[in-house]
């Protein structure tokens, strides 16, 4: 998967290119450089995930890309073409599921379709089912948002998110407030779903255990001002699973290195 | 079961004590008429057509009155969430005219329209409007922020997001800001009807000023049960349905 990966990577122009990306708030009183000329580029069908402590700025980079936020300086190029606005090309997913509840899991599915022009309301419907049986959840169809559990909502939200079909999917720490078990299980699903459907992933969390688990490369941010501290290469068999074995290595390098990067920052 | 018959006897025992009191001779009939006189009342006036006459006039006032109430405050209300400067001036004279009590137009709305449909359709207006934006516009700034993300992620924007997004998600504070709004136009038309005498038509309002002018109890108290009557069935057929929806999709409250 990975060898085929780089030959892709090399084959293929990169799917995303973020270059020279800075971004600066007015914070109190005081200015925060989010995010300091950050370049990076994210391969056809490659997962990125991006770990850092919170405030690094890992979200705010996930919204430059999404096109909801403008950069101050840089630019977002999305196969090949400048990012100047929200398109449904990049989806997001959030960490809570958003989802809205005044339609049911088959609407919220549909929603981001039938802002599509180009689909009847009958292709609308039978895409929507399938992405619900993607995700395990066809049977949920026409449950209302509050009968599901959180594991299932983040389910509906990932198909709601896959139904247009967007090549690059921007996940902002998705399963951070689900249990241990339910996320687990996502991840087995979601290596399948990444496999079947040839996303390109940029996946922002803090949990060093699922950025290995997920990532093809894990990308280490340090905070202010938000930086890519360090890349790491995960070569390792998919599916795979947080336990194991051969996870651990990656896992204790890329924690080592956040810790240092932690260190670091306390002291300056 | 248990609770349609624990209804019954509630109300069936109120009508029993209302009766005693009336038979008992403590106080005129003129002033305290016993139920089956209301009664005989309500019955004769429906079939000579006097009350379902009123009641349509009234009736008509107050949808007509309240559809242009909500027509208007809607988009207002939706308007004033999105724009600071809006909310800081049209926001302001919405939350001091809200709190303007209703019958307090009635004058004006004399003086303006003089007796008049006219009039009486400003008073429910004015009534309704400004307790609808007020409510649109809170909860169209209430609502969830990652709702709007979510939505603008996946392209909607403009008319899309309004009426997709933020009206539906706005949905419990508009359908509580809705019922505010019928409640202060069916208590200003009854004001109004009861103040003003209008020949355009004879609504419950006057129906009842006159029942006490002709020093007709029966009439006042039989008229009193018509609006209660109207204004709960109102309720039921105008507001329920949503409120189930809400229920239903929002998770709160469920299966009452």
């Amino acid at each position: 998967m990975t060898d085929q990966l780089a030959a892709a990577a090399e084959a293929s122009p990169p799917k995303l290119i973020i270059e020279g990306v800075s971004k600066r708030f007015q914070a109190r009183r005081r200015e925060v450089q989010a995010l300091d000329h950050i370049s990076l580029s994210v391969a056809d069908r490659e997962v990125v995930c991006l770990v850092g402590p919170s405030g690094c700025g890992k979200s705010t980079l996930l919204d430059i890309i999404a096109g909801l936020t403008k950069p101050d300086a840089g630019t977002v190029l999305a196969d090949g073409q400048e990012v100047l606005g929200p398109g449904r090309k990049r989806l997001m997913m959030f960490q809570e599921p958003a989802l809205f509840p005044w339609l049911t899991a088959l609407g919220n599915v549909m929603f981001g379709l039938k802002l599509d022009p180009a689909f009847s309301n009958a292709q609308r419907r039978d895409t929507a089912h399938h992405y619900l049986g993607l995700v395990g959840l066809d049977n949920f169809a026409n449950a209302h948002v509050h009968e599901l559990s959180g594991g299932m909502k983040q389910r509906v939200a990932l198909a709601r998110a896959l139904a247009p079909d967007p090549k690059i999917l921007l996940m902002d720490e998705p399963f951070a407030a689900l249990d241990a078990m339910t996320r687990d299980q996502l991840y087995a699903d979601l290596q399948d779903i990444f496999e079947k459907t040839h996303k390109t992933v940029l996946f922002v969390t803090h949990n060093v255990r699922e950025a290995a688990c997920l990532g093809d490369r894990v990308l280490l941010m340090s905070p202010r001002p938000g930086r890519i501290e360090r890349s790491f290469r995960v070569d390792l068999h998919r599916p795979r699973d947080t336990n194991d074995a051969a996870l651990s290595g990656h896992v204790a390098e890329i924690a080592r290195a956040l810790k240092a990067s932690f260190a670091s920052e306390a002291a300056a | 079961m248990r609770r349609a018959a624990a209804v019954v006897a509630f109300f069936a025992g109120l009508v029993a004590l209302w009766s005693v009191a009336a038979a008992s001779g403590r106080w005129s009939p003129v002033l305290l008429p016993s139920p089956a006189s209301v009664a005989e009342y309500l019955w004769s006036a429906t079939l000579d057509g006097t009350l379902p006459e009123a009641a349509w006039v009234t009736g008509r006032r107050l949808l007509v009155g309240y559809f242009i109430g909500v027509a208007i405050g809607l988009p207002l209300g939706l308007m004033t969430s999105a724009s600071r400067m809006l909310e800081d001036t049209l926001g302001a004279l919405a939350l001091g005219l809200q709190t303007l009590p209703s019958v307090c137009w009635v004058p004006l709305a004399l003086l303006w329209f003089g007796q008049s449909e006219g009039a009486m359709l400003f008073v429910v207006v004015m009534g309704t409007m400004w307790s609808v934006i007020i409510a649109t516009a809170h909860g169209a700034r209430n609502i969830p922020p990652i709702y709007a993300r979510a939505a603008r992620t996946m392209g909607s924007k403009g008319f899309h997001k309004w009426t997709r997004v933020i009206l539906p998600a706005s949905l419990p504070f508009l359908v509580t800001g809705m019922k505010q709004g019928w409640a202060f136009a069916w208590r200003s038309l009854m004001a109004a009807e009861i103040f003003v005498t209008i020949l355009s038509g004879f609504g419950l309002g006057q129906i009842l000023h006159y029942g006490r002018e002709l020093n007709a109890m029966d009439q006042v108290i039989g008229v009193m049960l018509v609006i209660v009557v109207i204004g709960l069935v109102a309720d039921r057929l105008l507001f329920s349905p949503w409120e189930s929806f809400l229920h239903r999709r929002w998770g709160t409250n469920p299966t009452r």
